[in-house]
């Protein structure tokens, strides 16, 4: 049973357009220049209850504008979308007691407050009945471990413990639907891991409907099963994540480790040489090849290890965004150094 | 409707806790707001003995007294306890700017009531913890009143303080939705606290003004925030006058909260959810 309906999805926005300098400033004081964005250029998507969806795209691509959107936010410049059954921009109660929004740092719990409080409120809000509202609020809190927190004001907990309590805030009235925006950024890697635990947990258990936009890869490859890629407004992708490498990744990593310690001078010749590290050394071919240049690697040189792998997927991810819409400042030439990093 | 009230309780309680938090800063900004009825004390008391001297006789400044002055300065600062709400327009404006505005649309919840609830909280602990101050310094100065007004004339001034305090509440409501169109309203919020000073009655009784300023003044809603219930107390409105006032202050009421709701409408079909 489809979940969300989107169909030909649009939003513009009028954005004033400020030249540099004081005369410009005063300019503007009189006349305004705008310039239209279309953050969002008529998307269609349908998502099925139970999915767990990805979604992706650079900085400004349409991925908050489209969870906005769904949530009812804001209102779209044209096209249809229905979650649930709802017009989400008509914010009926009916509607919003039954999905949730996480936004990554936007915080919905008070301040100075423990997160108790707030949870009580949350109660009152989204009407929950008091013995379902304990037990949600303790199986939610011991699955994330805050469970010693709760009487703690808001203010004086780590980032990692008040992003927790946010997901318990938006989870306490079991919503059909959830939508995160970006739920693990700033945070460790330990407190990623555990949330990205918990989501993966609770989806399974509850089978929700569940959309993300995230930019860590981590987070994608370790919850969902379906990616939908969006750039520039348009959606560029929608499938399955291994689908992806094998649409997108036309080329494969060869770590290679040479018995004598060094790397031969003429390895270039085979592919990309990305990694130099004597013994070892990592050469990036087109997947086409991989046979020939094995066989010729292990023909003329003396190697201890091989191996043949995918690109890592942040690699793969950077490559589509800067061939589609407006390439990223900060991932353009950089998939060489992410294929370093590996 | 018992789930709404339960709900409109547990926001007033939230709210109270909150408020009660800062404790330090909060009973010495309370304190605080006796400072400047020192000042007009020491202000007027000066004035009018000038003019003592000048004319030998108990002087009067367009039919005030020493004594009205004080009385009616004591009285407007229980008008503006009602009245004011600091941080409300620009506190609305902010969320839409921050994009923190964005919590009271995704939960079932009406954003105007539950400001309305909050603001009620932060009153009542004001209210609690000046009641004491508020009573001594009407205690010292209440030789500066002609005495109790009849019972009649309390319960319109109670009735125009709620009033007062509903309509400051809706008018920088409106004043902050505005926020939707011009992101900020600090600007807009210096000229409107500005005129409030001027022309509610906060710094002189507005009756004082002479010709067609006085009338232009009597026709905006600024004096139903500080001037319309403390002439109620001092019996300076009363009969037909007083009924008609107090029906102008519930149409201005009401006028602002059909104001602040249709801009908030409005608004909202403009937002762009900024701050990501």
């Amino acid at each position: 049973m489809a979940i969300i309906e989107i169909e030909g999805l649009a939003k513009s926005y009028r954005v004033y357009q400020k030249k540099e300098g004081l005369r410009a400033s005063i300019r503007g004081l009189f006349r305004r220049q705008y310039r239209t964005v279309e953050a969002v250029r008529g998307i269609d998507l349908t998502v099925e209850q139970g999915e767990f969806v990805a979604f992706l795209g650079p900085n400004g691509a349409g991925k908050t504008t489209t969870l906005k959107l769904l949530s009812g936010v804001i209102t779209p410049t044209a096209g249809e979308a229905r979650v649930l059954g709802h017009l989400p921009w008509k914010r009926e109660n009916a509607y919003r007691r039954r999905f949730a929004l996480v936004m990554g740092q936007k915080n919905q719990l008070w301040w100075d407050l423990p997160a108790a409080e707030s949870f009580r409120l949350h109660q009152q809000i989204y009407r929950i009945e008091p013995s379902r509202f304990e037990r949600s609020r303790d199986e939610l809190t011991s699955l994330l471990g805050v469970r010693h927190l709760l009487s703690q004001p808001v203010r004086e907990l780590s980032l990692g413990e008040r992003m927790k309590m946010e997901l318990i805030a938006a989870l306490l009235h079991s919503p059909d639907v959830l939508f995160l925006d970006e739920p693990t950024i700033g945070l460790d890697v330990i407190a990623q891991y555990n949330i990205q635990s918990f989501l993966r947990h609770y989806q399974e258990l509850r089978k929700i409907t569940i959309l993300l936009t995230s930019h860590y890869m981590k987070d994608v490859a370790a919850l969902c099963r379906r990616v939908v890629i969006i750039a520039a407004g348009r959606i560029i992708y929608n499938g399955s994540l291994s689908g992806i490498i094998n649409r997108y990744g036309g080329q494969k990593v060869v770590s290679l480790q040479f018995i004598d310690g060094r790397i031969p001078a003429d390895l270039a010749r085979f592919g990309e040489v990305i990694l130099e590290e004597p013994p070892r050394a990592k050469i990036r071919v087109d997947r086409r090849v991989v046979p020939e240049v094995l066989s010729g690697i292990l023909a003329g040189y003396s190697v201890e290890d091989v191996s043949v792998e995918d690109p890592p997927l942040e690699a793969v991810i950077a490559e589509i965004f800067s061939r589609n819409g407006e390439p990223p400042e900060h991932q353009v030439g950089q998939i060489p150094e992410l294929l370093k990093e590996e | 409707m018992l789930a709404r009230a339960a709900t409109w309780w547990t926001i007033l309680r939230i709210s109270l806790e909150e408020r009660l938090v800062y404790r330090g800063d909060f009973a010495l900004g309370t304190l605080m707001r006796f400072m400047p009825m020192i000042t007009q004390i020491f202000l007027w008391g000066a004035v009018f003995s000038g003019l003592y001297v000048a004319s030998g006789s108990r002087p009067q400044i367009a039919g005030y007294s020493y004594h009205d002055f004080i009385a009616y300065y004591l009285l407007t600062m229980v008008s503006r306890a009602f009245s004011s709400m600091p941080g409300l327009a620009s506190g609305i404006a902010r969320d839409v700017r921050d994009g923190t505005v964005k919590k009271y649309l995704i939960q079932p919840i009406d954003m105007l009531g539950f400001l309305l609830l909050y603001r009620i909280a932060h009153k009542l602990v004001y209210y609690v913890v000046a009641a004491g101050p508020f009573a001594l310094v009407f205690y010292l100065l209440r030789d500066f009143f002609p005495g109790w007004p009849d019972a009649w004339t309390v319960a319109c001034f109670l009735a125009s303080l709620v009033m007062s305090f509903l309509l400051g509440f809706y008018l920088e409501a409106t004043i902050g939705m505005l926020g939707f169109w011009f992101l900020e309203v600090s600007s807009l919020l210096f000229v409107y606290m500005l005129f409030n000073f001027f022309f509610s009655g906060h710094m002189f009784p507005i009756d004082m003004l002479p010709g067609i300023w006085g009338d232009l003044v009597m026709m905006i809603p600024l004096q139903y925030l500080a001037y319309f219930p403390a002439a109620v107390f001092l019996g300076k409105v009363s009969g037909p006058e007083l009924a008609w006032g107090l029906w102008v202050q519930l149409g201005w009421v009401v006028f602002f909260i059909l104001a602040s709701r249709l801009a908030f409408f409005y608004g909202l079909r403009r937002y762009s959810g900024f701050g990501g």
